[in-house]
């Protein structure tokens, strides 16, 4: 125990030692209203930490030893030395979508210039904290909470770059946006990414994510992604990720939805060394509705943990959460999700359900679906389940000739099915089906054009 | 029909607790406070062994190095431990001649409950033939069940005669250092009950103890400690109901069971006791530590609780299920209204191979109650085959009460068949439309439906204590609710 907390001191220490180093860089480095967070992040980091497995919502995820690791950190986007169509090609050749680079964090300056729609705009966190310096003040860090969470100060403390997304009013995207996050160095990497994505009343947008791993290098990620979605509007939010065994990736996502809007997310996990995700949507408005879907595959030494909180803070919200996890070999998985209806949030209907295949003996899942209800018409309910492949269906598919192998590949591949089925861009979709297909199949889940092996 | 349901909803939010009384009899008590001398004075005025006062002052060394927890989802008020008497015997036994002179509210609320007159009297401690420690019942039943070499006696008394058994099973499943109230439990324990079924036997009666807190401002401890030696079997009944008093109360058990192999325990508790005013003032605390394990194969370990009272009920009464094929259950009731606070459930830890499990929680919440579900299911690394089911549905009355579920489920083994759901809701106003429709009015009407809610659990208590938690439902939610 005394390690533990020695060691969580020393991560401290580090940790704040290098931003004192280096707090003139990050500063110059960024605009203003960047910059009227740290302080605020800087103490309530101080205060928390890298939070432990005593932290009750990082019960199942042991993050201090993944912080441990020697990284590199870049404070200024490298001038990209490669060219970057060269190494990297997105697979999904038919989706037709508005492509951003994100590289090590820092938004790429060489993104192909599509047309926006009139007065949407997609930029780095940088560039719009200047020319978007209202809209930037009204949202940024607004959502996210440093103060409960050391991971979300410890990101808005070293926040330099990232995706900046402003849809107006009564604007309809049509094309959906897909940002792709890269790692590529030559050493070990320590990556800060934060974005923010600001869709104003009656607008509408898809938005794409994928991460990658560019070189088999190790890279701890924290990302932050805050999204504010305005009356009447709908953000549709696809992401996969598929990172390298040795990445550490963090994930925070803060959705704030004003009255009738919606949300739809979905996540995938497909491959990567410690994937943490932490989902936190806020209804602020009545009849919002919120769906969040997630899949999860791991096998080796693999953690994935997923942690949502879907916050019904106003009546007639409904929401939906899926997530599904298929674990192999020493994998092991966390759930965490919580249901909370504050005070006078009415007419609620809000559901959860966890379903978890364990395929080996030493995988192991921990799951805690949660419920936290303080208004009483409501309709709440939750499920969680831990167990192996149906013997039933098993023996049927063996009965008419399917082989054993291939009759768990096809149970498993319905297993996850239900939740890429909800993808809402076709193509997009088919690939994605295809990936988990080869995933599930124990093939290296790389895209057929990439020229990086990431596994 | 919503004025209607707001007028009944007061009502029952605003019902006083029924069984409050206080009978004023001499206690031989000590000083107020907690101190290393007083945990030898408790042990020295109950004459006990050596290695009882070297258990509790081991337990109390370690509860001085702890802190209260506050992981719970509960509001505590301090608890000032300098400020409660640790030991208090009942020493003269009636203050009432006959039941003429009980409140008549309280003989009606009996009579609801369909308490027969003798136990009415003892309750109420009036002294005929009944008294506060019902020697008399106790010794009828002693003898019936020494034939059959059965041992049932309090704590105190077992510590004396049967020193050996007490000192093997004592802490065995709960240890000292468990946790704080367990800690502090072990170190000043004032009596309780034990029980011992040697091999084979079959207990033939449902084994009760009535439970009271009668001297102001003395914390209960009990400690209650069950074995069941091979192939035998027993059912225990648990009640309580406590005297009405304005200051808080703690009471800290602690329950111990232990199922050797092909042994059955079924143990059920109802539990009433003061509740606290409507403002939430007053009340007792309910911190139990109750468990249970498992240890030989194909034993059995079934716990069902019906808590309607208490201030704080804070209690998980657990199975580690050891054996192989054992068998865990869990089947509760909790109702918290007006100012109530309940965080319970249980922990089913599966060791043993092929042991199943089963949880079956039904939280109602009304007023400004919260009702906190919290549960764990463990499967270790090498238990095959283990089976869970785990089923809780909450309840909500009133939109200022709620309703909260925090199951945890860590599995380490791949053939484990781990289910988990849960529902949240309130009671249909279709169901209560369609029982009006049919001439039963609101008020029978929610108690039908309350019944039918809880029966899967109720269903679970021996006869006896069905009658009475079904009827104990009905008023604990009276005028009730919509």
């Amino acid at each position: 125990m005394t390690n533990d907390s020695t060691l969580a001191t020393e991560l401290k220490r580090d940790l704040i030692s290098l931003f004192r180093q280096n707090n003139g860089i990050l500063e110059t480095g960024s605009g203003r209203i960047l910059n009227l967070y740290r302080e605020q992040a800087f103490h309530d980091f101080d205060r928390l930490g890298i939070p432990s497995t005593k932290n009750e919502a990082y019960r199942y995820t042991p993050l201090e030893k993944y912080f441990q690791g020697n990284y590199d950190v870049e404070l200024n986007a490298n001038p990209f030395k490669y060219d970057i169509e060269s190494i990297f090609k997105c697979d999904v050749p038919d989706l037709d979508t508005h492509v951003v680079l994100v590289l090590n964090g820092f938004y790429y300056n060489g993104n192909p210039a599509g047309t926006l729609p009139d007065g949407v705009a997609v930029c780095s966190l940088k560039e719009a904290s200047l020319r978007f310096p209202d809209v930037f003040h009204k949202h940024y860090s607004h959502y996210a909470d440093t103060s409960t969470d050391g991971l979300v100060a410890l990101n808005t403390l070293f926040a330099q770059d990232g995706v900046f997304v402003y849809i107006p009013r009564d604007t309809v995207m049509e094309k959906p946006l897909q940002v792709i996050n890269l790692s590529h160095s030559l050493k070990n990497l320590r990556i800060t990414r934060r974005n923010l994505i600001v869709a104003e009343q009656n607008s509408s947008a898809s938005i794409v994510v994928c991460d990658h791993t560019l070189c088999n290098k190790s890279y701890l990620t924290n990302s932050l992604t805050e999204v504010f979605i305005g009356e009447n509007a709908g953000i549709a939010f696809d992401r996969l990720q598929n990172e390298n065994s040795k990445s550490t990736q963090i994930n925070n996502l803060f959705v704030h939805q004003l009255q009738s809007s919606r949300f739809n997310g979905n996540s995938i996990s497909l491959h990567g060394g410690l994937i943490r995700n932490n989902f936190y949507i806020r209804q602020n408005g009545p009849d919002c509705d919120s769906n969040l879907n997630g899949l999860f595959l791991c096998d080796d030494s693999q953690h994935v943990a997923n942690f949502v909180l879907v916050d019904h803070a106003s009546p007639r919200g409904t929401s939906n959460q899926l997530f599904k996890g298929i674990l192999d070999n020493d994998a092991t998985g966390a759930f965490n999700g919580k249901i909370l209806v504050r005070k006078d949030a009415q007419k609620i209907q809000a559901y959860q359900k966890n379903n978890n295949l364990l395929l080996s003996s030493a995988a192991r899942m921990n799951t805690k679906p949660h419920l936290e209800i303080y208004a009483d018409d409501v309709k709440c309910s939750h499920g969680a389940t831990v167990g192996q492949l149906n013997t039933e269906a098993m023996f049927y598919l063996r009965s008419r000739g399917i082989g054993e192998k291939e009759a768990r590949h096809l149970l498993m591949y319905a297993f996850a099915n239900e939740i890429v089925s909800r993808i809402s861009i076709p193509i997009l979709k088919e690939r994605i089906i295809e990936l988990v297909e080869k995933r599930l199949r124990g093939e290296l889940s790389l895209c057929n054009d990439c020229n990086i092996h990431c596994g | 029909m919503e004025e209607k349901h707001d007028h009944i909803l007061k009502e029952v939010t605003g019902s006083e607790y029924k069984y409050g009384f206080f009978s004023d009899i001499d206690t031989e008590t000590i000083p107020k406070g907690l101190s290393e001398d007083v945990v030898r004075l408790i042990s020295a005025k109950k004459n006990e062994p050596d290695f009882m006062l070297e258990f509790r002052l081991k337990a109390y060394r370690h509860w001085l190095t702890m802190k209260m927890p506050q992981w719970a989802h509960l509001t505590i008020p301090e608890i000032n431990y300098q400020d409660i008497i640790f030991y208090a015997a009942p020493k003269q036994q009636a203050s009432l001649s006959s039941l003429d002179e009980v409140d008549p509210e309280l003989l009606r609320t009996f009579n609801k409950l369909g308490i027969p007159l003798e136990e009415q009297k003892l309750l109420t401690g009036v002294a005929v033939d009944a008294v506060m420690d019902s020697i008399s019942v106790k010794t009828t039943f002693r003898e019936s069940l020494a034939e059959l070499g059965i041992v049932f006696c309090s704590m105190s008394d077992a510590i004396r005669e049967y020193p050996e058994l007490v000192k093997k099973y004592i802490g065995t499943v709960v240890p000292y250092t468990d946790n704080y109230f367990a800690s502090l439990n072990s170190a000043v324990f004032s009596d309780g009950s034990f029980c011992y079924i040697p091999r084979g036997v079959r207990c033939p009666m449902e084994l009760s103890t009535y439970f009271r807190i009668n001297a102001a401002n003395s914390g209960q401890f009990e400690r209650t400690l069950l074995v069941a030696d091979d192939d035998s079997y027993v059912s225990y009944l648990e009640g309580c109901t406590a005297p009405m008093r304005d200051e808080n109360q703690l009471h800290a058990a602690v329950v111990e069971i232990i199922a050797l192999e092909n042994a059955e325990v079924k143990y059920s508790t109802v539990q009433n006791w003061y509740p606290g005013d409507k403002n939430g003032k007053g009340g007792i605390f309910n911190f139990v530590t109750k468990r249970g394990i498992c240890k030989g194969d194909n034993s059995k370990i079934s716990w069902t609780q019906v808590e309607t009272g208490s201030a704080i009920t804070w209690k998980y009464p657990s199975c580690i299920l050891r054996g192989e094929n054992t068998t865990g259950e869990f089947y509760s009731v909790a109702v918290t209204n007006n100012y109530q606070q309940a965080d319970t459930g249980t922990k089913m830890i599966h060791i043993g191979k092929n042991s199943h499990s089963t949880i079956i929680s039904k939280g109602i919440s009304a007023g400004h109650g919260q009702n906190s579900f919290r549960s764990l299911v463990k499967v270790v690394k090498n238990a095959d085959k283990v089976r869970n089911f785990t089923q809780c549905d909450s309840m909500l009355m009133g939109d200022k009460c709620g309703a909260h579920t925090f199951p945890y489920i860590e599995v380490e083994n791949e053939s484990a068949v781990i289910e988990h759901e849960a529902t949240t809701s309130r009671i249909g106003e279709d169901q209560i439309f369609y029982c009006n429709q049919r001439g039963i009015d609101t008020e029978s009407a929610v108690g039908l439906i309350i019944n039918g809610y809880a029966r899967e659990v109720l269903n679970k208590l021996p006869m006896e204590f069905a009658v009475e938690a079904q009827k104990l439902l009905a008023i604990s939610l009276e005028g009730s609710v919509g």
